[in-house]
């Protein structure tokens, strides 16, 4: 409900304007609101919400749009009207005071009133006329004229003056609503409010599966367009709201942005990015495969960025999911402590498919978030069929993605083969698909992740095995055998094998270098004696040598101071001498 | 049979069924309450915030306040039977 003053908005149109009703939703299917200065008609089964419909119209109008109103109460006395609407925290008292509102309580006995000749009801005219001139009302509300039908016999006369009555409201140019009852074959019961109203509205509520929806309908806006469908609308404690209509057109403004999932190896399989900001995300996977967790860590990843996260949960109470996901080491509660998360847990079957459309709307709109977590979306099938709950996402996701809202979906898997169809059949509508499933081996159960799409995006094809720990939750390479995909105890078993393996190896190698170093080592030895053998050989060698040489010179020396000594009688024969000897 | 009765007709402007309304009802009250009765005429065009009080519609209405039960006859008072049997001054016909 906006709190500001507005002026109220007029559609620039030369035909005729528009007033807006103030009542969420309704404007954008009325295409700006209702006929200014002509008479509404809403129409409806007991119960339907007419009445609050009509009180809301003037509330909000004197509220938000600064035009008075009077309400013409022929069923409730002014009194039970204050309270029944206080409820739904309207202060008529205030407004009375303010005179923002009239409130003019017609009492008609039928036991007081005797009729006798030609009467009209001018006095009502009076009444109404004096209460709008009163406090200047740019809006009045007749609920229900009808009841004058019970209090009067002459019905000529009545149809007459309810005639004349439109008549008069137009002529004193205020928006208003008439309430009438619904009829057995007609709109209202006296088949008349419908002609002379310019815009006819049908409230109603249909019952199927013993779950409730209120729906309305606009049968007739004279000039003008108007959505013709069934929308359903929702009663609570702020008023009624209508679902707005949902663009039918695919041309939403697409972001490049993208978001983390708040698991590292899983952005890393979508390419170290994440998902794209305003995208839609399945996570779908049998029974306890921890989608929840999934999406619990995908919601806690948003806070922790300082964006807004709306967690629907459908299936567990929020102090559930905060205390199960403390174990894998999420701390949501101060994320709604800082008012960054919040949760909506309502039981699928509380209200219809619809309803839910609207709550979720509602929530949205007033919580504002970057994120929103629907957990899960298999359990609204147990209130609608597939094709509804179809229907039904579709419109929320054009709804998500026009706000630029990413939404991830957690659905459960009945079956553990791969289909190509989630059961609510939403699978083609979603940008990302994370698909978690069990892998069944060597007597346990272990969870496998892959991604089966993930739309404008380069994406692993890989599954891997997804691992929830104490601290969160990750993602681990399987080991591809022969014998096919290992993951759990018999990864963790082969991985120890393989660890072995290698030190054993490792082990085998060392030996070999150390064996390969000492033979070396021998052979080196070997060298150095064979070379000190060789060097003691030469030496020897040497020695011989040296010693002859030696020898020769000695003997030289001997021989030429013998010479020396016979030099007196031999002068030429001496070196034939000499040679001689030698030889 | 000594109480006054206090009758309040009203009417909006000088309409024909005002007019006629108000000669009926004084006709009624000379012949069957001569000297018992107070009328006063409420033109609502005039004081259009007295309607409300008295939970007005249709025009004209007369309206017995004295003696109980409050009764209100609407109508131009063209039948003096009905009249008499809305004043109380005449017990059902049982015929």
């Amino acid at each position: 409900m906006a709190t500001t003053r507005k002026k109220p908005e007029r559609m620039q149109s030369s035909v005729f304007s528009k007033t807006r009703s103030g009542i969420s939703g309704l404007d954008e299917i009325t295409l700006g609101g209702l006929p200014s200065g002509r008479p509404t008609l809403i129409c409806g089964e007991p119960g339907s919400g007419k009445t609050l419909f009509s009180i809301e119209f003037l509330v909000k109008g004197a509220l938000d749009y600064d035009e008075p109103g009077v309400f013409m109460a022929f069923e409730e006395k002014a009194d039970e009207l204050r309270t029944n609407v206080a409820s739904l925290g309207f202060d008529l008292e205030k407004l009375e005071k303010d005179k923002k509102i009239r409130i003019d309580y017609v009492h008609i006995d039928r036991s007081e009133i005797e009729e006798t000749g030609e009467y009209d009801l001018e006095g009502l005219f009076i009444r109404l006329g004096h209460a709008i001139d009163s406090i200047g009302a740019k809006r009045v509300a007749l609920d229900t004229i009808e009841n004058l039908f019970s209090g009067l016999n002459n019905e000529g006369i009545l149809r007459a003056e309810i005639r004349r009555l439109f008549q008069f409201l137009k002529s004193k140019g205020v928006t208003a609503i008439i309430t009438g009852e619904r009829g057995e074959k007609s709109l209202t019961r006296q088949g008349l409010e419908e002609y002379v109203s310019d815009c006819v509205i049908l409230l109603d509520h249909r019952v199927v599966n013993q779950i409730s929806t209120r729906i309305l309908r606009i049968i007739k806006y004279r000039g003008s367009v108007h959505g013709t469908n069934e929308y359903p609308f929702l009663i609570d404690d702020e008023g009624i709201s209508v679902l707005p209509v949902t663009s039918l057109e695919l041309n939403k403004e697409v972001s490049l942005e993208s978001i983390a999932s708040g698991i590292p190896a899983l952005d890393k399989m979508l390419g170290f990015r994440g998902f794209y900001k305003g995208s839609s995300i399945l996570v779908s996977g049998t029974a306890g495969t921890g989608k929840t967790s999934v999406a619990a860590t995908f919601a806690d990843a948003a806070c922790k960025r300082k964006e807004r996260c709306l967690f629907f949960a459908f299936e567990e109470s929020p102090k559930q999911i905060i205390r199960n996901m403390n174990s894998i080491g999420l701390n949501m509660q101060r994320h709604v402590d800082k008012g960054f998360l919040e949760f909506y847990a309502s039981r699928p079957t509380l209200y219809g498919l619809e309803m839910h459309l609207v709550a979720i709307h509602k929530a949205i709109k007033k919580f504002k978030p970057d994120v929103v977590v629907l957990d899960p979306i298999t359990n609204l099938i147990s209130i609608g069929s597939v094709s509804e709950v179809k229907t039904m996402l579709v419109r929320l996701i054009d709804f998500l993605q026009a706000e630029q809202i990413t939404v991830m979906f957690t659905a459960l898997a009945l079956n553990n083969t791969i289909t190509e169809q989630t059961d609510e059949g939403v699978s083609s509508l979603v940008d990302a698909w994370l698909m978690i499933r069990d892998i069944d081996s060597n007597g346990e159960r272990n969870r496998g992740l892959y991604i089966m799409k993930s739309r404008g995006m380069k994406h692993s094809n890989q599954i891997r095995e997804f691992v929830i720990t104490d601290r969160g939750l990750d993602l681990v390479d399987v080991f591809l055998t022969e014998d096919g995909v290992l993951t759990g105890s018999a990864r963790k078993a082969r991985m120890l094998l393989e660890q072995t393996g290698e030190v054993i190896h490792a082990q085998a190698i060392s030996r070999k270098d150390r064996e390969l170093a000492r033979k070396r080592k021998v052979l080196e030895s070997k060298i150095d004696s064979l070379r000190s053998e060789y060097e003691s050989a030469e030496e020897e060698l040497n020695k011989v040598y040296v010693e002859e040489a030696l020898k020769k010179q000695v003997m030289g020396e001997t021989l030429s101071k013998m010479t020396d000594l016979r030099r007196a009688d031999i002068s030429e024969d001496k070196k034939i001498t000499v040679k001689k000897s030698k030889k | 049979m000594g109480k006054i009765y206090e009758l309040r007709l009203y009417v909006a402007g000088k309409t024909t069924k005002s007019v006629v309304a108000l000669e009926n009802l004084k006709r009624i009250c000379e012949e069957h309450l001569k000297g018992k009765y107070s009328i006063e005429v409420i033109d609502l065009l005039e004081k259009p915030q007295l309607a409300e009080g008295d939970q007005i519609l249709a025009i004209p209405t007369l309206v017995k306040k004295v003696p109980e039960p409050v009764r209100k006859i609407i109508g131009d008072l063209s039948n003096v039977e009905k009249v008499l049997v809305g004043l109380d001054i005449r017990p059902i016909s049982t015929d």
